[in-house]
């Protein structure tokens, strides 16, 4: 579904922050994105859904392909057309519209047509807290609301990938658990997804494949399950302790290996 | 009494006109954030457009006013793709400067084809008056305000309605959140535009009719609906009609009641609506009905 080779991305001309990053997702899947702040994640998804001439930034090699079609340099709305939809980190609702406003935004490249109604009805029926609040601004739901908010603006796209930029990011673990739900509930609907997260636990309890970057590298992949057990991951991402020894050789290398690549 | 209801319908109607030229500045601002000072510029633009089709050509008026809003749909675009797409995120001030200019380079394009004499659009809304109670009404008056009712109506409409209207208030919000919905920035800006040149051009037919006189002079009357959108709030249709409304009456009533205050000097109406404007900002920061923005506390 979709396929990422070789890609480097430099921003301002200066900074190469992708360093040749592979990645597929196999249609149907969920394919986990994990890695440490600055990694480049969020960079990844921006070359991916186009936009990073936002950010000034640019693909300098590489390729992206959508169904087998090169996406890399298409024009953002032409990109969720065929299909592709993020939800970008941070939330990013458009504060000062109405929940309806928001997902009639969302569904702007689909026009109002019974599509558009479908889906409404659709997210009204996954988020019941959105269906409660529809006219109420976006500004003052609560974070999980707005998180909800802005992945039911991605399904009024129809979209047959979703990328969600970590969507449980300063959320109560309750929440963190609906929105997992939710995400399951749109992929086993038929929708693709990339799931970017710091939280690992929730991440590779629903992928079937991972990834994890550093510093604009892919250092470790494989099916979801691998990861899992991986001690690497678990030890880093997943705050499961080895075999609980606590020399100061521990710890030392604990030092050298929470970077798996100079 | 009589004589004040009388002052005050003729400040409505100036005030309409001023609501107009208001309006076009807000969608701008609204949907891009810039302060457009080219507005007089299409104002005068319109105007002479409107003067060329119905007097130059003498066809019917109706046809007159909506070829003008066309051009001043097409100028107001084309200002756009040309002037202001180079200065996307160059700092607003540099957009401002180009506004700027932009006025200059419209105000001699006017006078190099039209020259600087007072023309006339003539009479096309007729001079009857209607009579209520103690108060006449120039029926042109009338139009005036209607018109800028119907045009602050459909705006409303558009922007809580249409898919176009709420993509664009998207896009004021948050331009990269709107482009991964597939909405592109770009058209909206050029819509914003255009919208904003036919508006100029409605607010420059009424100003330049009746009672009116086309010179290139009243692109300056851009001016006087600066004060209106401060004053009523520069995101907010509503707060332009209703701050041209304000500006209208006020000027209309100092001159009519303050011209015996000698010692105010006999101009004192040209600069009440910065009066206004100073007064109400200094009650309300963000005008009568500009947001703040809306934060979660
Ligand atoms: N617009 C930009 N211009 C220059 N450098 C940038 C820009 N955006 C991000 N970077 C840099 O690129 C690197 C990767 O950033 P990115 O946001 O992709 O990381 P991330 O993995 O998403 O991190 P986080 O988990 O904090 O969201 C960082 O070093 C960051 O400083
Ligand atoms: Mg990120």
């Amino acid at each position: 579904m979709l396929r990422v080779r070789n890609l480097e991305v430099v921003y301002g001309g200066v900074a190469l922050v992708l360093r040749g990053i592979s990645l597929d997702v196999p249609t149907g899947g969920v394919a986990a994105v994990l890695g440490a702040n600055g990694a480049g994640k969020t960079t990844l998804l921006r070359a991916i859904t186009g936009l990073l001439g936002v950010h000034r930034g640019a693909i300098t090699k590489g390729t992206v392909e959508f169904d087998g079609k090169r996406i890399d340099g298409m024009e953002p709305a032409n990109i969720v057309r065929m299909g592709m939809s993020q939800v970008m980190e941070g939330r990013r609702t458009f504060a000062e519209l109405t929940v309806d406003e928001n997902l009639r935004a969302g569904a702007y490249t689909k026009g109002s047509g019974p599509e558009t109604k479908a889906n409404f009805e659709k997210v009204m029926d996954l988020f019941p807290v959105l269906a409660k609040r529809r006219k109420s601004v976006a500004g003052y739901l609560s974070g999980g609301e707005q998180q909800m908010l802005v992945i039911g603006r991605a399904l009024m796209q129809s979209p047959r990938l979703l990328l969600l930029d970590e969507p449980s990011l300063g959320l109560a673990p309750l929440v963190v658990e609906q929105i997992r739900d939710i995400i399951v509930g749109v992929n086993e609907a038929g929708t693709s997804v990339v799931l970017v997260e710091q939280n690992a636990t929730m991440a590779l309890s629903i992928a079937t494949v991972g990834y994890v970057l550093e510093t604009g590298r892919v250092v470790k992949d494989g099916p979801a399950e691998k990861l899992r057990d991986d001690a690497d991951i678990r030890e880093f991402y997943l705050g499961i302790a080895g075999e609980g020894r606590r020399s100061f050789r521990d710890i030392k290398s604990y030092r050298r290996r929470k970077r798996w690549s100079a | 009494m009589s004589d004040f209801l009388q002052v005050t319908v003729q400040g409505i109607a100036a005030g309409s006109k001023y609501a107009l030229v208001a309006l076009g500045f807000v969608v701008i601002f609204k949907a891009t954030g810039v302060i457009n000072f080219a507005q007089g510029g299409f104002v005068l633009f319109g105007a002479y457009l409107a003067y060329n089709v119905g007097t130059t050509w003498g066809l019917p008026f109706v046809f007159a006013v909506v070829l003008a809003m066309v051009g001043g749909a097409i100028i107001g675009a084309t200002v756009e793709r040309v002037a202001l797409r180079p200065m996307i995120g160059q700092p607003p001030f540099a957009a401002i400067m180009i506004t700027i200019g932009v006025l200059f380079v419209l105000e001699q394009i006017v006078t190099s084809i039209w020259g600087f004499d007072t023309l006339n659009l003539g009479d096309p809304w007729g001079n009857d008056r209607i009579a209520a109670g103690d108060v006449t009404i120039a029926v042109r008056n009338l139009w005036s305000v209607g018109l800028a009712g119907a045009a602050l109506l459909a705006f409303f409409l558009f922007f809580r309605y249409s898919n176009t209207g709420v993509a664009m208030r998207a896009t004021a919000l948050d331009p990269e959140a709107a482009l991964a919905q597939g909405i592109s920035p770009g058209r909206v800006y050029t819509l914003a535009w255009a919208v904003s040149g036919a508006v100029a051009a409605l607010a420059g037919v009424t100003l330049a009719s009746g009672s009116g006189q086309l010179s290139p002079g009243i692109g300056y009357v851009a001016l006087a609906a600066f004060p209106a959108i401060i004053l009523g709030g520069l995101d907010s249709p509503a707060g332009a009609v209703l701050g041209g409304l304000l500006i209208g009456v006020s000027q209309a009533l100092t001159a009519r009641y303050l011209a015996d205050w000698s010692w105010l000097g006999t101009n004192f109406h040209t600069v009440m609506p910065y009066v206004l404007m100073v007064l109400i900002l200094l009650v309300r920061p963000y005008g009568l009905f500009g947001t703040r923005e809306v934060q979660r506390v």
